[in-house]
C-alpha cells in the first residue's frame, strides 16, 4: 500500500516548535503487516539513498513495554489503536491515506529532534517519590508482608504504566497527572510503600508542578489515549491521597 | 538505604502549600463550586414560590431576613450567606483563571492535526463560567441592589421580578445564562467528587446521574420563572 506522510521535522531543540514545519513524503510499497516504526523504518532507508536527513523517532523495545516510542499520529496519541505506536500495525490504515506524524506536545516536553521529546520531567517526579526505600540485606520471606489479591491487582493495574507519555500528549493542559498518579497508586496502595505514603504523594504532585505540567480538568482524554488502560480513577485516587496527605497534622 | 528517620520541617504553610499545588487549588474551586451549588438548590426552590402569588413571595423575602432569630440579630444570617458566597465565587474564580492560565501555558505548540474531543459541556468550562460571573454581578444589581431594576421598590421583591422579566433581552440573557449552568454543573458536579477523590470506577455512574439531575432540575427551575412571565402565568 501507498501513504501521504506529513511528518513534523525540527533540526534543532526549541521549545515553542516554531522552528520545525509540516513536510509531505510519500511512501511507497508499504506492507500491512509492518509496524508504524517500520514504515518509518522504510520511509528512512528511502531518504538515506536519496541523500536526505532521515527521521528522527524514539524508540527500543518495539515490543509495547519500554514507553520509548510514541508519535501523535492523525491527532490521536499512538495513532487509531488502543496500543504504542510500535506495535501499531498498517493494517489499520488504506491506501492512500494522508497521514499527519507530530511529535508529543507540552511545554514540559520540549522537542529535540523531529518526532523526539525530551521526557526527562518524568524521570524527576519518580525521583521525588516513585521508589520504595527498601534496606539492603539479604533476600526478605517471599510472603513476609502479605498483600491481599484484590490490593495486589489494583497496584499492578497502575504499575503497568511504562511512562510513555502518551497521557501528557492528548492532554489539553498538558498534564502528567495520569502519569503521576499511576505510579503514586501503584505504590500507595502496597504495603511496602505505606512508610513513605504522604512524602511521596506530596513530593511527586510537587515536582509535577515544578515542571510545568498543567493541571487537571479531568477531560479524560489521558486515558482514553493510554496504550495500558491506566484507568481515569487513579486520578481521583491520587488527589484524595494528596488532600489525605496534606491535611494531616505535621 | 535506610528510611529516613528525621522529619523534614514543612516548606511552607498548609495553606499555603495547597493553595500552590495544582492538585489543592482544584480543591478549593471544587469545595467553592458545590457551596454555591448548594446555594443554588435552595434559591431555585425558594424563587418557585413566584407561581403561588406576590404574597407568599414577598413574605418568603421578608422570612430570610428573620432565619435564625433570635439567637442572630435581624438579617445576621442574609449577611454571613452574602459573605460566605463572595469569597466562594472570588475563590473559585481566581483559582479558575491561575489553573487555566497554567494549563494554556503547558501547551505552547498547538498540534497541526485537531480532533473534536471531550464533551460540549467539558469544553465550555472555562467560557460559561465567565457567562456566569457576568451575569452573577447583573443579577445582583438587577434584583438585590435594584440599581438596574425598572421597578426598584425595595422590599417587593415580586414586582420587581415582574417588571425586569418584562423585557425580553432580559429574559435570553437570564435563560442562557441558566443554559450555561446547567452545562457548568453536569461536568462540574462529577468533576468536584473526581477532584475531592470521592469518586471510584464503582460510583462513577451514580455521580454522572446525579450531576445530570441537578443540572436539569436547576436550569428548569429557574427557567421556569422568565417563562412564567413571558406567558403571563406570573404577573
Ligand atoms: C464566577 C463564575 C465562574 C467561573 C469563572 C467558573 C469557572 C470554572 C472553571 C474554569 C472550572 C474548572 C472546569 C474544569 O476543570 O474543567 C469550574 C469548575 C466548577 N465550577 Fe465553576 N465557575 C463559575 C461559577 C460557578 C458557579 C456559580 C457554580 C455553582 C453552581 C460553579 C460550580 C463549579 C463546580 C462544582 C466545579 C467543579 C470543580 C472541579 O472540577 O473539581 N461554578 N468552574
Ligand atoms: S518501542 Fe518500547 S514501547 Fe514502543
Amino acid at each position: 500500500m501507498n501513504l501521504t506522510l506529513r511528518i513534523w521535522r525540527q533540526r534543532t531543540a526549541d521549545a515553542s516548535g516554531g522552528s520545525g514545519s509540516m513536510v509531505t513524503y510519500e511512501v511507497t510499497g508499504i506492507s500491512p503487516d509492518m509496524s508504524f516504526l517500520e514504515m518509518l523504518d522504510h520511509l528512512n532507508e528511502e531518504l538515506i539513498l536519496r541523500g536526505e536527513e532521515p527521521v528522527a523517532f524514539d524508540h527500543d523495545c518495539r515490543e509495547g513495554i519500554c514507553g520509548a516510542c510514541g508519535m501523535v499520529i492523525n491527532g490521536q496519541a499512538h495513532g487509531p489503536e488502543r496500543t504504542t505506536t510500535c506495535q501499531l500495525h498498517m493494517r489499520h490504515f488504506d491506501d492512500g491515506d494522508v497521514v499527519d506524524v507530530e511529535p508529543w506536545r507540552a511545554g514540559a516536553f520540549p522537542v529535540v529532534k523531529d518526532l523526539v521529546v525530551d521526557r526527562s520531567a518524568f524521570d524527576r517526579i519518580i525521583g521525588a517519590g516513585g521508589y520504595v526505600s527498601v534496606p539492603t540485606g539479604s533476600a526478605p520471606d517471599a510472603h513476609a508482608t502479605p498483600v491481599p489479591k484484590p490490593v495486589a491487582d489494583l497496584a499492578f493495574e497502575h504499575a503497568e504504566c511504562i511512562g510513555c507519555g502518551a497521557c501528557v500528549a492528548a492532554c489539553p493542559n498538558g498534564s502528567a497527572m495520569l502519569f503521576t498518579s499511576a505510579k503514586v497508586v501503584h505504590l500507595n496502595v502496597l504495603p511496602q510503600g505505606a512508610p513513605e505514603r504522604e512524602s511521596r504523594v506530596l513530593g511527586m504532585v510537587g515536582a509535577m508542578d515544578a515542571e510545568g505540567f498543567g493541571g487537571c480538568t479531568n477531560t479524560g482524554e489521558c486515558a482514553v489515549a493510554c496504550p495500558k488502560g491506566i484507568p481515569l480513577s487513579a486520578i481521583g485516587r491520587m488527589n484524595r491521597e494528596y488532600l489525605r496527605a496534606a491535611t494531616r497534622p505535621r | 538505604m535506610a528510611l529516613a528517620t528525621t522529619r523534614r520541617a514543612p516548606a511552607s504553610s498548609f495553606i499555603g502549600s495547597v493553595w500552590r499545588s495544582t492538585v489543592g487549588k482544584k480543591a478549593v474551586m471544587a469545595v467553592t463550586g458545590l457551596i454555591m451549588l448548594a446555594y443554588l438548590v435552595a434559591h431555585m426552590l425558594g424563587n418557585l414560590k413566584v407561581f403561588f402569588g406576590a404574597g407568599e413571595f414577598n413574605h418568603y423575602g421578608q422570612w430570610i431576613r428573620t432565619i435564625g432569630e433570635p439567637f442572630l440579630h435581624h438579617e445576621w444570617f442574609l449577611w454571613i450567606a452574602r459573605v460566605g458566597l463572595t469569597v466562594s465565587v472570588g475563590l473559585h474564580g481566581v483559582a479558575a483563571y491561575q489553573l487555566s492560565r497554567r494549563d494554556l501555558a503547558a501547551r505552547p505548540a498547538k498540534y497541526v492535526r485537531k480532533r473534536a474531543r471531550a464533551s460540549y459541556a467539558t469544553r465550555t468550562m472555562r467560557w460559561g463560567g465567565v457567562i456566569l460571573g457576568l451575569f452573577i454581578v447583573w443579577h445582583i444589581l438587577d434584583l438585590t441592589t435594584l440599581t438596574v431594576n425598572p421597578n426598584a421598590q425595595e422590599g417587593h421583591p415580586y414586582e420587581n421580578l415582574v417588571a425586569s422579566f418584562g423585557r425580553w433581552y432580559v429574559d435570553v440573557f437570564y435563560i442562557a445564562a441558566m443554559l450555561a449552568l446547567g452545562l457548568h454543573i453536569r461536568h462540574g458536579f462529577w468533576s468536584a467528587a473526581q477532584t475531592l477523590g470521592a469518586n471510584s470506577p464503582r460510583r462513577d455512574r451514580a455521580f454522572k446521574i446525579v450531576a445530570n439531575a441537578l443540572a436539569a432540575l436547576l436550569t428548569c427551575g429557574f427557567i421556569a420563572i422568565p417563562i412564567g412571565v413571558m406567558t403571563g402565568v406570573v404577573s
